[in-house]
């Protein structure tokens, strides 16, 4: 006759170091878990050291209300940020043209419309269009955007502003359409029903119910998108040029921040040069144009929160 | 662990007429969900190899008790405690107890029925595996006792090593009760366990519930009257967090000594 | 007198439904818009590259000349790139979900580190770049390795995979839990005998979308300052390399028309390998699905 089994566990426990493992594993956990603050953290130092030894060489003054940017230049180095500024802007504005009417119709359309199999279709394909490398957008900005655009408007350099901007917006279609599309479902049934039953059209019920009560979650989509296309790189190092200039022109050679950075990165700018430093100033700059924007878009998803 | 398997060879204080001893004594037992407090001022003692049924209308705390038991009710957040609750004469909030313990000896049994994603074998070999049991042949001699134990033997043999879900949800029951047998409780707690089953696997975990009693201890939550006049020697009545009433089952139900027992046995709310 | 004249509501009734029927097409054609624009961006890079796919494509290494550069070191590039990533990104990103669902307190210090995922996941892939370039390339010394730029990618795709294992781990129904803990097991037992494995799926595919996210950034790669022309292949963790789309990108800016067919190429294998990846976190999904 073998033992009770209650006998074999409390013969095992002795054996055992439950106790200790109980009170190490959280703290390893911990640890592991603070690695991405840590990474912030990182992140934001890096930036501001090297940073401040950027202005050291460069008045901070002459950086934030500077309106020329020649890097390269040998004698007349001049670090002014607001061209690249304005050419990050260029992008993302015309991003938010293309992105913002199409990807909320897109939304409306997957929660008011279609029907489950339309859904299934689409949902997957917007997650394709989102799964696509950046590098694969600037190629198709570069080689086929820019081409079709110089056809109908040949003012238009092979660098510009419109076609990296097209195909930024084109990136950020499924960041609105799914994000927004997310807030008009969670808009409950009832509500929608309510409207429908008093003979309200469909676009009615969007255009009256849905659209107001989703609107603080629509409208987080799109800063976030604009956050995004902010911090686009690959397309506008492509297809966007490297120009910086301070002025309105879309039809010609631009130069935004972060391709600023990629531009410097791929050259021989030695380490401990002001190049060198430029970059993380760049960087810092555009870190704080993406934190404002990720910040202002969870502000107004709690802020303005619908309550059901 | 020693001195609970002493304890309970050893003559118990706490004896009644047919010489059973105390598993549970509670003691001015409080509880608090954060402001809410849940069950008040309970005393109960609670026999071995007895059934005791807890009813009650919902809200009443009687789920609560029951979990207190085992201490799962610490799982949630902002529980505070205040009393006694005597496991076999030891203290169960005492700090050198620990909760695992506590639950090695005390099996419980839920609501829904929870097997594993895991196999048949797997999810009644789990206890024994994670207490330190390893060797395939005294597993394989634990597994099939207990799913005789829980009457699902016949039903199962021949596919151990399916998943657990794909069973039918009264059989799946009866796999959570065969798992709770295998570390041998002393006590199994009951946590309405027929709710979410049909009526005719319902019965059969009624039958095995009077087949259990031989060996163990059982303590069930149910919200079906005739459930515990069927199964149970004793019947506890909550309301309100509070014990209004606790005698044996055959008194509760025809001779209850409190107004508001009579009121709810006869259906007149809850 | 009545509020509401039914006369009036069936003249008005026929403008509202042509309106709802006008918006209707109205939204659909944008949506088919953005559909089209995916068939569109792989039409042209099908056409423009499959006449470069070749074994040679794949098995060569890059060239001065269109018609011999291959892909070879940038393929295998990828693959050790991966190799450092997937370890460093799982196991950080599961570690951290287990910390935050199963461990930590509603505290200042949890709602610190929720925030600063989510704000993390925000920062745009180049300034990673420079994170990259300052800690892991100069302060640490690593150089432009395989480790460096691996350690990069990792920190750039740890939110989202902490984030997927917890929606993983929240799923696992709360009963699986209190049947583990009623059985006297401890927290640890739990999480890696019970929970653990009912999240895996979907922590798989969560992580593998995440991978295939790092396999096709380039900025961070080009910040910390990975080559682009390689003729060897790395044996080691320490090594130099290139990785896919460092490559593409460096085919798509040169100026010959014949190098953009090669990048075209490139850009199939790359999408080939994505493809892939993601078809296998779609069958392990749908394979897992509705366990319970």
């Amino acid at each position: 006759m073998r033992p009770s089994v209650q006998e074999m566990i409390a013969q095992s426990r002795g054996k055992r170091n439950k106790k200790v493992i109980e009170k190490i594993i959280p703290i390893i956990l911990f640890l592991i878990a603070s690695v991405s603050v840590l990474t912030s953290i990182g992140i934001v130092l890096t930036l501001i050291f090297e940073t401040i030894t950027f202005f050291t060489r460069v008045p901070f003054f002459d950086f934030i209300t500077g309106t020329t940017w020649l890097p390269f230049s040998n004698n007349e180095a001049q670090f002014g940020i607001w061209p690249l500024i304005i050419g990050t802007l260029k992008i993302t504005v015309i991003a938010i043209i293309v992105a913002v009417p199409i990807g909320i119709s897109a939304a409306i359309y997957l929660s008011e419309y279609a029907s489950e199999n339309v859904r299934r279709v689409i949902k997957p394909v917007l997650e394709v269009l989102a799964g696509v490398p950046t590098i694969v957008y600037g190629f198709f900005a570069l080689t086929f955007v820019t081409p079709v655009l110089q056809a109908v408007f040949p003012e238009i350099k092979i660098f510009n502003a419109i076609s990296p901007g097209i195909v930024v917006g084109i990136m950020i279609i499924p960041m609105i359409a799914s994000l927004s599309e997310d807030a008009m479902s969670s808009v409950p049934k009832s509500i929608r029903e309510g409207a429908l039953a008093m003979g309200s059209t469909k676009f009615e019920v969007a255009w009256k119910i849905t659209i107001p009560a989703a609107l603080s979650g629509i409208v987080a989509s799109i800063v976030l998108a604009i956050s995004r296309a902010i911090g686009e790189t690959m397309i506008v190092s492509l297809a966007a040029g490297s120009t910086p200039r301070f002025d309105g022109d879309f039809t010609g050679s631009i130069q935004t921040m972060t391709a600023y950075i990629v531009q410097v990165s791929k050259g021989d700018a030695g380490y401990g040069t002001t190049i060198y430093y430029s970059i993380y100033a760049v960087g810092f700059t555009l870190f704080l144009f993406t934190m404002a924007m990720n910040i202002l878009a969870s502000y107004v998803s709690k802020r303005f929160r619908e309550e059901y | 662990m020693t001195t609970i398997i002493t304890n309970k060879s050893a003559s118990g204080t706490e004896a009644d007429q047919t010489g059973k001893k105390a598993v549970y004594e509670t003691k001015q037992l409080n509880l608090w969900y954060g402001s809410n407090h849940a069950l008040k001022n309970i005393d109960l003692e609670i026999m071995e190899n007895e059934v005791t049924a807890i009813i009650g209308p919902s809200g009443c705390g009687k789920s609560t008790f029951i979990k207190t038991l085992n201490r799962m009710v610490e799982l949630v957040p902002s529980v505070k405690t205040s009393g006694e609750i005597l496991y076999r004469g030891r203290n169960i909030f005492d700090n050198d107890y620990g909760v695992e313990e506590l639950r090695t000896r005390v099996g419980m049994v839920f609501q829904k029925p929870n097997p594993f994603p895991k196999s048949i074998y797997d999810n009644v070999a789990y206890g024994p595996r994670i207490h330190g049991i390893k060797k395939k042949k005294i597993l394989d001699e634990i597994v099939e006792k207990s799913l005789r134990g829980a009457a699902i033997w016949e039903e199962v043999k021949d596919r151990l090593n399916e998943n657990a879900y794909s069973i039918s949800g009264g059989q799946q029951q009866r796999i959570c009760i065969a798992r709770a047998l295998a570390i041998e409780p002393d006590v199994i707690l009951m946590d309405e366990p027929t709710s979410a089953l049909d009526p005719i696997s319902t019965l059969k975990v009624e039958e095995l519930v009077q087949e259990l009693k031989k060996d163990y201890s059982i303590i069930i939550v149910t919200h079906n009257m005739q459930q515990a006049a069927r199964i149970s020697d004793k019947t506890a009545f909550f309301l309100n967090g509070e014990v209004i009433e606790f005698d044996y089952t055959d008194t509760i139900f025809s001779n209850p000594s409190d107004k508001r027992t009579e009121d709810y046995i006869s259906g007149r709310f809850g | 007198m009545r509020y509401i004249e039914q006369q009036t509501v069936v003249k008005r009734m026929n403008g509202r439904l042509i309106a709802n029927a006008i918006f209707k097409y109205i939204f659909l054609a944008a949506t088919l818009l953005a559909l089209l624009a995916l068939v569109i961006l792989l039409y042209r890079i099908v056409s423009q590259g499959a006449g470069n796919l070749s074994i040679d494509f794949l098995t060569n290494f890059a060239s001065r000349f269109p018609d011999q550069a291959g892909i070879k070191a940038a393929l295998v590039g990828s693959l050790w790139l991966m190799m450092v990533v997937a370890p460093t990104s799982i196991i950080l990103g599961v570690g951290s979900a287990i910390y935050l669902e199963e461990y930590a307190k509603q505290n200042r210090i949890t709602s610190f580190i929720r925030m600063n995922i989510s704000n993390l996941a925000g920062v745009p892939s180049v300034v990673f770049g420079l994170l990259g370039l300052t800690i892991f390339v100069r302060a640490m010394a690593l150089g432009n390795s395989i480790l460096a730029a691996g350690f990069t990618m990792s920190l750039l795709i740890l939110p989202v995979i902490i984030v997927a294992a917890q929606e993983a781990i929240r799923a696992v129904p709360g009963e699986l839990r209190d049947a583990s803990y009623g059985m006297g097991a401890t927290k640890w037992q739990t999480i890696v005998n019970i929970i653990l494995p009912a999240a895996i799926p979907g922590i798989l595919t969560g992580s593998i979308l995440a991978l295939s996210r790092a396999i096709g950034e380039t900025a961070p790669l080009i910040v910390i300052g990975v080559p682009v022309i390689i003729q060897f292949l790395p044996e080691g963790v320490m090594d130099t390399f290139t990785a896919l789309p460092m490559q593409i990108y460096d085919w798509s800016s040169r100026p010959q028309q014949e190098f953009q067919a090669v990048a075209a190429a490139g850009i199939i294998v790359l999408m080939a390998v994505l493809l892939s990846m993601n078809s296998i976190a779609v069958i392990i999904r749908n394979k897992f699905d509705k366990r319970y």
